[in-house]
């Protein structure tokens, strides 16, 4: 009993900010974007436009529900819930400061990467029940993509738990608040395994260069080519808050979380957290997009072997300098 | 190079001689489609991502616009050709001039030829710019990357549209040509407006190349990709940066000089390989070279009239008995020609037939021939690198 109420209690406010931040991080990406692009970004509603996304979920609720005549209805409607729904629940056991925390699995970094796996079957049910060519081509597109990126980002999260000596996210953070953050040491295999899951979360978030999913160049817009309304807002959002959450993750495994230099705590976790966002929405808005082929290789090729090196040499630190 | 005459086996049947694992599906690619650069349609026949079969569809865009001049005097024409290739609508007006001159056996003044080359060369980078950045947003989408690329090619483009507006009061569709030579003089102040203009597209073109050309994503999906050898570009009838990229050494401002382009060395750009990357060097190189044409003549402006025909107060003033003339000229697209039967309307003043040959609606039908073997992807890299403007295809 006392679980669930610890869940509510942190569950509920957790669930609110990383919203609030998602909203807040799409205001923060188009002005980010303006300014790489020469622009001057939202500026009409609230001070400097921070109110848009706000104005954004107004408008998108607004829209007509369309669902095509053609469509698998219970699906197509299930798809944008399921997807949203997936991407907040994998917030649950992340340790944003050592006692906010939903929940604090022992098997956190396991719970992390299957939930976020999980996200993939409501885009395959949205790309599918649309009966629309695009969107099934993106969803085959989505599934091929994640399945295979999948791998490179549990074998470079594997790192961390190796050197931690375990699969619970606070008890990674609390081994690199004593020793260092592994991005730092052991340099290797600790850098390179954090670029390593950078990339591949990315990969996982459909994020450019690894958008294909969604290339509208060549998709018009992928899985949501068929969605109006809230139903697009929701996949929208999903994706917003896959990249928070994904940035978060990264900061937990790699970078010591709450830990910092001086005056440890929250503040250090949502520091953190958002300069992984701001990088991703850097590359987002200066690369071109790769075709989907040559992202196979770069998975299976390169990301795959790189990151199975990287676990040998992570259990190889461990023995050798004697750690646990 | 010679043409070769033998017959190409016609890409439209080669899924007769495929036999596919599984059914094909047949994606139907626009015409209401982010990238096909307008309304132009596809019919992609896949085998997975692959294509197998294309089929370009064109006339979304129709507007009649030969049907429309025999019925326009030829006066009132060159305004309505500046909506054919709208993004440069100064090569379609020069080059309907061109041929009612040749029709009329007017000599153009020289320094209204000057002004037509330095106009055709700012227009030329205008182009060129706006491709750059389409080219970018098919390859890194509207929310991504490329379209970076395209604000920042849009927003040098813009201080070319500004000259043209200081000259003709118009930024797309200027008027400004007329049968004898050109109707508005530059400002006293324009060289010296041309030349810092000029200076900042030069010092960014750099990062232009600098996000595409020295880019390895940019490389990956270009290198390789709609490879377009130079006979079967001949026998299509393709010209303009396309065929130069398929190292075919062929232009009209050097080869058949018109405007002052026989008093200005034209060095060409020309690539081999003939595949988009080839298109995109071929392009970038061409902005270079415009750019240090208009530097070179904006200096060395002749004084003197700038048109060598009667002024033109009436819409049916201009009168051609009979005759018929092909003339061309080099737009940014490649050879735009124009053919005029005169002797058309009532007393002789519209033509009684005209045809507009432009480039774009070459370029487009070597699709059939580049899209098979490709993958989805990659057919709207090769699409945009053909550079089709559908207002002139479809006329």
């Amino acid at each position: 009993m006392s679980g669930l109420l610890h869940g509510l209690l942190y569950g509920l406010p957790i669930i609110t900010v990383v919203l609030t931040v998602t909203a807040l991080g799409l205001w923060f990406e188009r002005k980010f974007a303006a300014r790489i692009q020469s622009r001057k970004g939202p500026t009409m509603v609230g001070p400097a436009g921070i109110l848009q996304p706000l104005a954004d979920v107004v408008k998108m609720l607004q829209k007509e529900q369309l669902t095509p005549a053609s469509a698998d209805r219970v699906l197509f409607e299930l798809a944008p819930i399921l997807c949203g729904a997936f991407a907040v629940a994998t917030a649950a056991v992340v340790p944003f400061s050592p006692t906010v925390v939903a929940a604090d699995l022992d098997i956190g970094v396991l719970y992390v990467l299957a939930v976020n796996a999980l996200v993939l079957i409501p885009v395959w049910m949205g790309g599918w029940s649309s009966n629309n060519k695009f969107a099934l081509i993106g969803a085959m597109r989505a599934v091929a993509q994640s399945v295979s990126y999948s791998v490179p980002m549990v074998l470079s999260a594997l790192v961390p738990v190796i050197l931690a000596g375990s699969m619970s996210l606070s008890d990674i953070v609390r081994y690199q608040a004593e020793h260092h953050w592994f991005a730092l040491w052991p340099t290797i295999p600790g850098l390179p395994a954090f670029v390593l899951f950078f990339l591949s979360s990315l990969a996982e978030a459909n994020r450019i260069p690894f958008d294909i999913p969604e290339a509208e160049s060549e998709l018009i817009a992928g899985i949501t080519t068929e969605y109006t309304g809230m139903k697009f807002g929701l996949f929208y959002m999903a994706e917003y808050i896959h990249t928070v959450i994904a940035s978060a993750v990264a900061s937990v495994l790699f970078l010591g979380g709450w830990d910092g230099p001086f005056y440890p705590g929250l503040h250090w976790m949502v520091l953190k957290t958002l300069l992984l966002f701001a990088s991703i929405y850097w590359v987002r808005w200066s690369l071109l997009r790769f075709r989907s082929d040559q992202l196979m290789t770069l998975c299976w090729k390169w990301l795959v072997p790189a990151s199975l090196l990287l676990v040998m040499a992570a259990a190889l630190f461990v023995k050798v300098g004697g750690g646990h | 190079m010679s043409v070769v005459k033998a017959k190409r086996q016609n890409p439209h049947f080669r899924l007769d001689l495929y036999e596919p694992e599984a059914d094909l599906m047949v994606l139907n690619f626009g015409p209401q489609h982010p990238s096909t650069h307008g309304v132009f349609r596809m019919q992609l026949h896949l085998d997975g991502e692959k294509i197998v079969k294309a089929v370009p569809d064109l006339g979304y865009l129709h507007r009649g616009v030969e049907k429309l001049c025999e019925r326009l005097t030829y006066v009132q024409i060159t305004p309505i050709v500046d909506k054919n290739d709208y993004v440069s609508p100064m090569h379609n007006e020069q080059a309907i001039n061109m041929a009612f001159e040749k029709l009329l056996g007017i000599e153009v003044p020289r320094r209204a030829r000057y002004l037509r080359t330095i106009f055709a060369e700012l227009q030329r980078m205008a182009s060129h710019l706006l491709w750059l950045g389409t080219f970018a947003l098919d390859l890194g989408g509207a929310i991504g990357g490329g379209a970076s690329v395209f604000l920042h090619c849009f927003r040098e483009r813009e201080l070319i549209l500004d000259l043209f507006e200081e000259v003709t009061g118009a930024r797309f569709h200027y008027n400004t040509h007329t049968i004898g030579g050109n109707r508005h003089d530059i400002t006293p102040g324009w060289a010296q407006s041309v030349k810092s203009a000029l200076a900042v597209i030069e010092s960014r073109i750099p990062e232009y190349e600098s996000i595409t050309l020295s880019n390895g994503i940019f490389f990956e999906r270009t290198k390789g990709i709609g490879v377009l050898d130079g006979e079967l570009a001949l026998e299509l009838g393709i010209t303009g940066p396309i065929l130069r990229a398929s190292g075919v050494d062929h232009d009209l401002r050097r080869d058949a000089p018109y405007h002052a382009y026989d008093e200005i060395e034209v060095k060409v750009a020309s690539a081999e390989g003939g595949d988009c990357w080839a298109r995109s060097v071929v392009r970038l190189a061409e902005l270079r070279e415009s750019l240090r044409i208009v530097r070179a003549l904006v200096d060395a402006v002749p004084e003197g009239p700038i048109c060598g025909y009667k002024p033109i107060k009436l819409v049916g003033q201009v009168k051609i008995p009979s005759g018929q003339v092909y003339s061309a000229m080099e737009s940014s697209r490649g050879e735009l020609g124009t053919y005029v039967i005169a002797g058309g309307g009532e007393g002789n003043v519209s033509p009684y037939r005209l045809k507009i040959r432009p480039p774009s609606f070459h370029a487009l039908s070597a699709l059939p021939y580049l899209l098979p073997g490709h993958m989805v992807a990659d057919a709207v890299v090769i699409l945009g690198s053909l550079d089709p403007i559908m207002g002139e295809v479809d006329r």
